[in-house]
């Protein structure tokens, strides 16, 4: 036999599953969500997208470096890269590059490394990183560019950014000649409906706005379904189950539903919940973030069903219009706890006979 | 989704479902197209005392001493253990410590024989062909003499798991066909080639044990091994004791418990074993060395072992005489392949690597499996994990393997035990699927044995806080009855004195005599009445003792203990 077998633990076969085919997966999956977005708000979320994977790669690897620790194998594990992407996906196009950099550092640095790094982490760091600059520069992470809807753009006599246009507007936060912040930028369908509703008009008031498509914002409503395109993708390929996203989604549904009914002109309907903001992204994309979520079946389902309760809750009656964020990190405290509760029968025990 | 029973095969059983599992590549066609051949006697066979779970077995050869076949060299010691025999005819020319098959490299005592070639058998116990008409305690004393254990890997002696005892009365054997493990294919040739002998012996089982029937599990994978099985059942008409069960293939569906599941829907208690719910479970092999033991007085000397993996040239099965090297089985596949990497004893998934072919066949020795670094990468250094729960999907034993790694990487014994480690079979599958590449099983193993040394080391230091205590109160005791002499001694003193005043120059060497018999006549009666208080004392302890005895006694889960209860025959 050749020289000096390896000894090493059972099993012996081959592990075909590692974590950057994980990561890469969720890379992957998120092409379809970018695309739509890249397509209704301009080059602005390449842009912004870039710029966060190359600042929280550096970071990454600067922190690692500073903890002596070999930064290459932390950084090959694209966990940082998804954390970057992730980021990128749910703050406005037009952010300027320095709160990019200051929100990945958040994320990266702060919620992530500080806290231990790969695996340690009891928050999202990019919903902590995008909540940071949320509560910090509420206006800057709030302005959206109307979505090229040409009806829309028509309406407000503005045109779509071109990709040069939009990488001044992100390095410089210089406009395009003839446009100013007022003109192009524009509140969320949720942040709409919120005024509005404050305002004691009623759903079918608001919705003959030229603004509202079939369930939610034009333009806006459809960016979820390609989303969800890539979230079936993750469940396909077995990078998560289906219980987070399902509970998630029920629990913003049943919430919203139950509200709707009672009274339909002050509560927008479960689909216009379901369509607007992060809901569908958030469901497949954040609260299924496995280092900061429940790992126990039940606990999972309880865990996405209080975040989607959440959503509903904060989106009706908070501060924010959208609170997919909020509602992730609140239950990220919340998640050992669930897990605790909610561990399995193991075999061969009795429900609920007491661990000896 | 474990309470969905389905139907399989054509007798439309109900079958359950275990939780998790893997489906793996089971690469039996490797090795299982050839019968098994007998491998030529090696010229010389290390046998180990100890290839049972229990106390080993004491040499009672001695070198110099011809053995034939068959012949005890090695005597059971006490009521879990089990004897050796001399796997053929030869001289003993050591008995001394060898390397024997064992994940540590462990040596432990062998007896070496050189084999005569002449295979000459010794003098062999009467076969008992009219079983039925004998007693079962009959059954148990030939199979015990004949030194049958669990050869499914647990190897515990067969003899006492087939005496459960009077209070959990066997209703069902079962017989383990799974051979769930990849590569392995040993029994599945046993079945294939002896499938009569194997019914032989089930039928012996279950007269031993007085049990209604046997379920007999095979996995889908092995087709040939079900015809077989069920063609040696109706020809010997017992269909209905025993029903060949076709089960589907998922590792790890032979672990004792997880076949118990699949083919009776129940679940063994946790630190239990299944004579508690009135089932027993014992290997195709076991049976098989049953049926040599009481219809041929055969006692178990050889095996069938599966040698498999692309390390090697010709991977097949052989009928092998326990002893003989490892080196011996590869030799005959055709040797090493230039990209051999890894030596396994056992299968993928449970079996563990050794550094040496130079280790013995032995009982429960079911496969040598030479690995290709294509076959059995490394996997490199560990990365931290990020709690995907794939671990906890697959688990066979509905655990948080992840949860058990936090606590046992941070050595936190009480907290791995409230996670129900010990609950844990090592089956592998949680390391498997792990994306960060964590040895999970071997910290499993490190917090089982932590807590076993904690648990031993517990008691030794009650042990010692309650001698401390005898001791000192002991010394008490002497102290009081010292100072009870001495009060007596001074109360007497004056008396005396008085008396001797008033006898005052009157023969006074005669007196002095006088007192000094009495001193030594009181001192005897107060060293008679100390004994007498010690005895019964002694005797009060003794009672006290036996009292609590039942209780006390009950052993931390020991290594033996644990390999039953948990590792059960995962094969």
């Amino acid at each position: 036999m050749s020289a000096g077998p390896t000894i090493t633990s059972s099993p012996h076969g081959a592990r075909n599953n590692r974590v950057d085919w994980i990561m890469l997966q969720v890379c992957l999956a998120l092409v379809p969500g970018t695309a739509a977005l890249v397509w209704f708000f301009g080059w602005g979320v390449l842009i912004n997208m870039a710029l966060a994977v190359v600042f929280a790669v550096l970071a990454e690897a600067t922190v690692m470096k500073l903890r002596g620790r070999p930064a290459l194998p932390a950084i090959r594990d694209y966990s940082a890269v998804v954390t970057a992407l992730l980021f990128a996906l749910t703050v406005p196009p037009t952010l300027p590059w320095w709160l990019t950099l200051l929100g990945i550092l958040f994320a990266i640095v702060i919620v992530k490394q500080l806290y231990g790094g790969m695996g340690y982490n009891p928050f999202n760091p990019a919903m902590a990183g995008y909540v940071f600059l949320l509560i910090s520069y509420p206006v800057a992470t709030t302005s959206w560019l109307p979505p090229d809807v040409p009806a829309l753009l028509e309406a407000r006599g503005v045109v779509g950014l071109s990709f040069m246009e939009s990488a001044r507007l992100i390095f410089t936060g210089a406009l395009p000649a003839g446009l100013d912040w007022d003109a192009i930028s524009t509140a969320t369908p949720l942040d709409e409906m919120r005024t509005l509703l404050d305002q004691g008009s009623t759903i079918d008031v608001i919705r003959q706005s030229p603004l509202w498509g079939d369930f939610g914002g034009r333009g806006w409503e459809w960016v979820g379904n390609w989303f969800l395109l890539g979230g079936l993708y993750l469940l396909w390929r077995r990078v998560i189950t289906w219980h987070i996203p399902a509970a998630f989604l029920a629990g913003l549904l049943v919430m919203a539903g139950l509200f709707w009914l009672l009274d339909p002109q002050t509560h927008p309907s479960p689909a216009f919940h379901l369509f607007s903001g992060a809901a569908i992204f958030g469901a497949f994309f954040i609260a299924t973030d496995p280092v900061s979520a429940c790992t126990t079946r039940r606990g999972q389902l309880i865990y996405g069903a209080a975040i989607g309760a959440l959503v509903f809750i904060i989106r009706t009656w908070g501060g924010y219009p959208d609170a997919v964020a909020f509602a992730v990190l609140l239950l990220n405290i919340a998640a050992p706890t669930i897990d605790h509760y909610t561990q399995p029968r193991v075999f061969g025990h009795k429900l609920g006979q007491k661990r000896t | 989704m474990n309470f969905i029973p389905f139907h399989a095969g054509s007798r439309q059983r109900k079958l359950w479902q275990f939780h998790g599992g893997l489906h793996l590549p089971d690469e039996k066609t490797l090795s299982n197209t050839e019968p098994a051949a007998p491998l030529p006697l090696p010229s010389q066979l290390v046998i180990p005392l100890q290839q049972h779970i229990g106390t080993p077995a004491r040499a009672c050869v001695a070198v110099g001493d011809r053995v034939r076949t068959g012949q005890v060299i090695g005597e059971p010691q006490g009521p879990v253990s089990a004897p050796v025999h001399a796997s053929t005819s030869g001289v003993v020319t050591a008995i001394e410590p060898r390397a024997v098959p064992h994940p540590s490299g462990l040596q432990a005592p062998c007896v070496i024989i050189d084999a005569d070639g002449l295979d000459q058998w010794a003098e062999l116990p009467p076969p008992i062909p009219a079983f039925k008409q004998t007693a079962a305690d009959d059954l148990r004393q030939r199979i015990r003499q004949s030194g049958i254990v669990g050869m499914g890997g647990a190897s515990f002696p067969a003899d006492v798991k087939l005496a459960p005892g009077g209070e959990h009365p066997v209703e069902t054997l079962i017989i383990n066909g799974a051979e769930c493990e990849p590569y392995i294919t040993c029994d599945d040739r046993l079945m294939r080639e002896h499938a009569a002998d194997i019914i032989d012996g089930v039928h012996i089982m279950l007269h031993i044990l007085d049990a209604r029937r046997c379920l007999v599990g095979i996995e889908d994978n092995k087709p040939e091994a079900i015809a077989a099985m069920r063609q040696a059942v109706s020809a010997a008409g017992l269909e209905r004791l025993i029903e060949v069960v076709c089960i589907p293939t998922l590792y790890p569906s032979g672990g004792e418990k997880q076949l118990i599941r699949i083919l009776t829907g129940k679940e063994v208690p946790s630190h239990d074993i299944p004579a508690r719910i009135g089932l027993l479970v014992q290997n195709v092999g076991t049976a098989m060395a049953v049926a040599d033991a009481v219809l041929r007085g055969r006692p178990l000397i050889e095996r069938l072992v599966t040698v498999s993996g692309r390390g090697v040239a010709h991977p097949r099965n052989f009928r092998v005489r326990i002893g003989t090297p490892a080196a011996a089985l590869v030799a005959a596949s055709g040797g090493y392949r230039p990209d051999q990497a890894r030596l396994v004893i056992g299968g993928p998934m449970m079996g563990y690597a050794v550094e040496s072919d130079a280790i013995p066949v032995t009982k429960s020795l079911n496969c040598v499996l030479a690995l290709t670094s294509a076959e059995s990468p490394d996997p490199g250094p560990a990365q931290p994990c990020i709690r995907c729960g794939r671990c906890a999907e697959v688990c066979p034993a509905r655990l948080l393997p992840q949860q058990l790694y936090w606590h046992a990487r941070a050595k936190d014994l009480d907290k791995v035990q409230d996670y129900n480690l010990f609950d844990c079979i090592e089956c592998g599958c949680c390391a498997l699927v792990c994306p960060s590449h964590i040895p999970l099983v071997q910290y499993y193993r490190y917090a089982k044995t932590e807590s076993w040394a904690r648990e031993r080391e517990k008691q030794a230091a009650e042990h010692a806080r309650q001698r401390h205590a005898a001791r000192e109160a002991r010394l008490q005791r002497l102290e009081r009855e010292r100072q009870a002499r001495l009060r007596q001694k001074k109360a007497a003193a004056p008396a005396k004195a008085t008396a001797a005043g008033a006898k005052a120059g009157a023969r006074t060497g005669a007196k002095t005599g006088a007192v000094a018999g009495t001193k030594t006549a009181s001192q005897h009666a107060d060293r008679q009445a100390a004994i007498e208080a010690a005895r019964k004392r002694a005797a009060e302890r003794r009672q006290a003792k036996a009292a609590t005895a039942d209780p006390a006694a009950s052993p931390p889960p020991t290594a033996n203990a644990g390999q039953e209860t948990n590792a059960g025959e995962t094969r």
